[in-house]
């Protein structure tokens, strides 16, 4: 049986691995150790052979889809092609084996992958510095809105309590301000579903410390007010803080900080095409003005001449990792980046291209909320009756990974598609013609989906209800 | 034209027409401020080229040599089928897995990482792992001040890993920090109006501690105890759920993960039922499909950010799924008594090598607290003796600052090593 646990598959005495023998005397635990510390009964894991492990995981993940094996359109995602030269950097032995407290003499080269790193994602932003600490995009946005408390906290102004919330942003943009010690406001959209102008002018005051717009939304819709966003905002001595989930769209076609931004992140995962992994790691990368520069988290990069050493901001929020952040992640975001050059305009093009072709294409047949020019990803909503769940499983019996659905909140029964640039025109056919056929499906037959997938629909309040977490 | 995109000049033309703009520039009309210039970028290479770079640059690095380092990541052996399972495409190349019916791989990997977790800690609910153990401690900082409801404000014992101690801070927790004698904490004047009482064993000195003792002061002023452990550690030391600990987590690098200069790793969080709903992070629970088939999916999901948004736990929203996955195929092919035999491999090797250095006129730090594979001995100038180890091909251990260097010692280590380091040393 397939589902059977990696435990279920030994038996008491089996071995996976040998290890070295002992060269030294092997120690007595109870003679260096107090008795009452000592372990008493041995852990329940599975006892299995090498070859058992190696089927189990191969069947495991047989279970699974990825980029490599579906179209996965996941909205706000950017599933693209992961490049297979990055996990090959990332294996190269001087970097694997290379300890992070190692004297700065000893690590040179990583320090100047991280060196460059900076330099890139700066150029690409437009920003004078760049943290690599924050390991994923939600740790980036508590980085960036920590700096801002402590910006605030430096200069000795108390008032600013509140930070604005646009109704469409992820849902870790409150969290992050709840985790900062700020308060969030809910802002509403323009017709375009972009911020009310109107609405924020009227809002902001001496207790606003930052906006955070995420740019395209998540509506896929670019926020053409955002130079006049980031005025009113700096008009009242707050911050514009972007969150570049959605940076796909606009590489080497706008840069934030050109636009008023003061502090964003990135999601290296995500742009430059350094793998998810199942849901991680990943690296929330910041970058930001020369106001934040000082507050950014220890440590930084720096030159001086051609060595590389780590430095610590002179006003540092502190560390928000263990060591220095995800090396590896950047490592292969840094060789993506390389790989491409300038070219990564032409990256933005054809994730756009793909977006605008998609919503084209099911125009007339899906609702599209905001049917004006999308970036890399566009909302639509199903025909009326039809649930976007049903249409998402549907999807699954045709081969393709739903999009995001019942996201953003702000449209109901939402499907947000974001198609990347790494995919032909064919099979972005294939997708439309599915999505058409699914269309003219009865809703009974939609809710029978998926069919032919590992599981059919599960019982979500069972898991709950009957919590159980572990073997 | 970019080097993944499939599309020809013909596949642009049709796309463009179908949409109704002339030019890619035009699907960029309401993009403003537009940035118009080229970026400076250096040119794009090829594979080849690219990967070059990395090995040349991977060449100014000092790797491949014998590291006494640890402090927090720990240079082990990684099994070479670790590799292949995590390389899987279908594992790699996927995400959060929202769609549980093709995403049964990576739920059922988390389920039993949980339970891997659960085992080791001997605590009943563990998550699908957060960033890194250092954001594990922060997120436990939290944790307790929501279950207690007090200000965040916690104790932490002096051999708290001090990189640890300032992510705390960074993430607006208050540190009081208890007083030590010998190595050990001194867990007898805890403040009444702490949230959490935090325990490393073994610490940051590589010392055990009374982890018992911890979680009795912190009962005692209505504080949750946190304990943070080494997972290997666990193999011979007694679990923390069963010495009155309400939550355990740590760096789970040492099962499996490469050192990689830091990172990425994933951090392991662990509690009692009864407070599982302040834990933060992805869970993943048994249940059922339509057939009545067993299967995973995420649960419990009402605690996280992008349901409850400003009242969330936390915001986090990934796990380390590929890092986690890692440490459970560890595990598999360990066992119970292979994980055993690398804590005792390695602590036969530290206490050799303590042994040893004590012989050769060295003092330790805390000659009289117990350790596993780490310790502080004490040297008159630790950069000077570093760069002789280094001359002799061996990466020394952390230099304390005060005197001392830490030293640790992993199963990787051999005993010719072990001898080379005490030679080096004596004669530096």
């Amino acid at each position: 049986m397939l589902n059977n646990l990696i435990r279920d598959r030994g038996r008491e005495g089996r071995r996976g691995y040998t290890l070295p023998r002992f060269d030294v005397e092997r120690v007595s635990l109870e003679k260096v150790l107090p008795k009452k510390s000592l372990r008493k009964e041995k852990p329940r894991l599975a006892e299995v052979d090498e070859p058992t492990v190696i089927r189990h995981y191969t069947n495991l993940s047989r279970e699974n889809w990825g980029i490599d094996t579906n179209f996965y359109p996941l909205g706000s995602c950017t599933m693209k092609h992961n490049p297979r030269a990055n996990e090959a950097a990332a294996a190269v032995p001087g970097f694997a084996g290379l300890h992070p407290l190692q004297p700065e003499a000893q690590t040179q080269g990583a320090l100047q992958v991280m060196y460059e790193a900076q330099d890139f994602l700066s150029e690409v932003s437009g920003f004078p510095a760049v943290s690599l600490q924050p390991m994923a995009g939600a740790q980036g946005e508590l980085t960036s809105i920590l700096m801002v408390k402590k910006y605030f906290e430096d200069a000795g102004d108390e008032k600013r309590t509140t930070v604005l919330v646009p109704s469409t942003a992820h849902g870790t943009n409150p969290a992050t301000a709840t985790m900062a010690g700020f308060g969030s406001k809910e802002i509403g959209l323009d017709e375009h579903g972009c911020v009310d102008v109107e609405e924020l002018r009227a809002m902001v005051d001496e207790t606003t410390a930052a906006l955070m717009i995420t740019n395209p939304n998540t509506c896929g819709v670019y926020e053409h007010n955002i130079p006049e966003i980031a005025d009113i905002l700096h008009e009242a001595g707050a911050f514009l803080y972007m969150d570049g989930a959605n940076m796909n769209a606009i590489l080497g076609r706008m840069r934030p900080a050109e636009a008023g931004v003061d502090v964003m992140h990135f999601n290296l995962h995500k742009t430059f095409s350094t793998p998810h992994g199942g849901g991680g790691p990943g690296c929330g990368a910041i970058a930001c003005s020369e106001a934040l520069a000082a507050f950014r988290p220890d440590p930084v990069v720096e030159k001086d001449g051609e060595t590389y050493h780590l430095a610590r901001p002179e006003k540092s929020i502190g560390r928000v990792a263990g060591f220095h952040g995800n090396f590896g992640v950047v490592l292969k975001a840094w060789n993506y980046i390389k790989m491409h050059g300038p070219e990564l305009r032409d990256v933005t093009d054809m994730a756009v291209l793909n977006a605008n072709y998609i919503r084209a294409r099911l125009r007339g047949t899906y609702r599209i909320p905001y049917d004006e020019l999308c970036k890399h990803e566009v909302v639509v909503q199903p025909p009326k009756g039809k649930k976007a769940l049903d249409v998402a499983k549907g999807l699954i019996d045709h081969g393709f990974h739903p999009p995001t659905i019942y996201f953003p909140l702000v449209v109901k029964e939402a499907m947000l598609i974001e198609p990347t640039e790494t995919e032909s025109k064919e099979t972005l056919d294939d997708f439309i013609g599915a999505m058409l056929e699914l269309a003219e499906s009865s809703s009974e037959e939609l809710q029978e989906a998926p069919i032919n997938a590992p599981t059919r629909r599960l019982d979500e309040a069972r898991a709950a209800r009957q919590l159980k977490a572990r073997w | 034209m970019a080097r993944f995109t499939p599309h020809t000049d013909e596949d642009i033309r049709e796309m463009l027409e179908a949409i109704g703009a002339d030019t890619l520039d035009g699907l960029f009309a309401d993009v403003s401020p537009k940035f118009e210039g080229e970026l400076d970028l250096p040119p794009a290479l090829s594979e080849y080229e690219a990967l070059s770079d990395v090995n040349r640059l991977a060449a100014k690095n000092v790797a491949g040599l014998p590291i006494f380092l640890g402090a927090g990541t720990y240079d082990r052996i990684t099994p070479s089928s670790i590799g292949p399972i995590i390389s899987r495409g279908e594992f790699l190349t996927s995400y959060t897995p929202y769609q549980p019916e093709i995403s049964q791989g990576t739920l059922q990997a988390i389920f039993e990482f949980q339970s891997v977790i659960s085992e080791l800690t001997g605590l009943e609910i563990s998550n699908a792992s957060v960033y890194d153990g250092a954001s594990a401690v922060a997120e436990a900082a939290l944790m307790t001040a929501r279950q207690t409801k007090r200000d965040p404000k916690v104790a932490v014992s002096a051999g708290l890993n001090p990189h640890y101690r300032e992510v705390i801070e960074t993430y607006r927790v208050e540190v009081v920090e208890l007083s030590q004698h010998n190595g050990t904490t001194d867990f007898s004047e805890v403040p009444e109006d702490v949230c959490g009482v935090f325990v490393q064993s073994p610490n940051y000195f590589g010392i055990v501690e009374d982890v018992e003792a911890a979680s009795e002061a912190a009962h005692a002023v209505g504080a949750l105890a946190v304990a943070v452990c080494d997972p290997i550690s666990l193999a011979v030391l007694e679990a923390p759920g069963n010495l009155g600990v309400d939550v355990a987590v740590g760096e789970a690098q040492p099962l499996g993960m490469p050192i990689l200069f830091g990172g990425p790793y994933a951090g392991y969080m662990a509690t009692r039922p009864e407070f599982v709903r302040q834990l933060p992070g992805r869970i993943c629970g048994e249940t059922v499909d339509e057939d009545g088939k067993l299967a995973y999916v995420l649960t419990l999901r009402a605690r996280e950010q992008d349901i409850r948004r400003a009242k969330a736990n936390s915001n986090i929203c990934t796990n380390q799924a590929l890092t986690a996955l890692s440490a459970t195929v560890y595990s598999a092919l360990m066992g119970p008594e292979g994980l055993r035999e690398v804590a005792e491999l390695s602590i036969s090797k530290a206490h050799y090598l303590a042994e040893r250095l004590q012989e050769a006129g060295f003092r330790l730090r805390y000659p009289e607290a117990p350790f596993l594979w780490e310790f502080a001995v004490e040297m008159s100038d630790v950069g000077q003796t570093n760069e002789a180890l280094l001359e002799n091909g061996i990466v020394g251990g952390l230099d304390l600052g005060d005197g001392a260097m830490l030293v640790a010692v992993t199963e990787k280590r051999t005993k010719r090593e072990l001898n080379a380091f005490v030679e080096v040393v004596a004669n530096a």
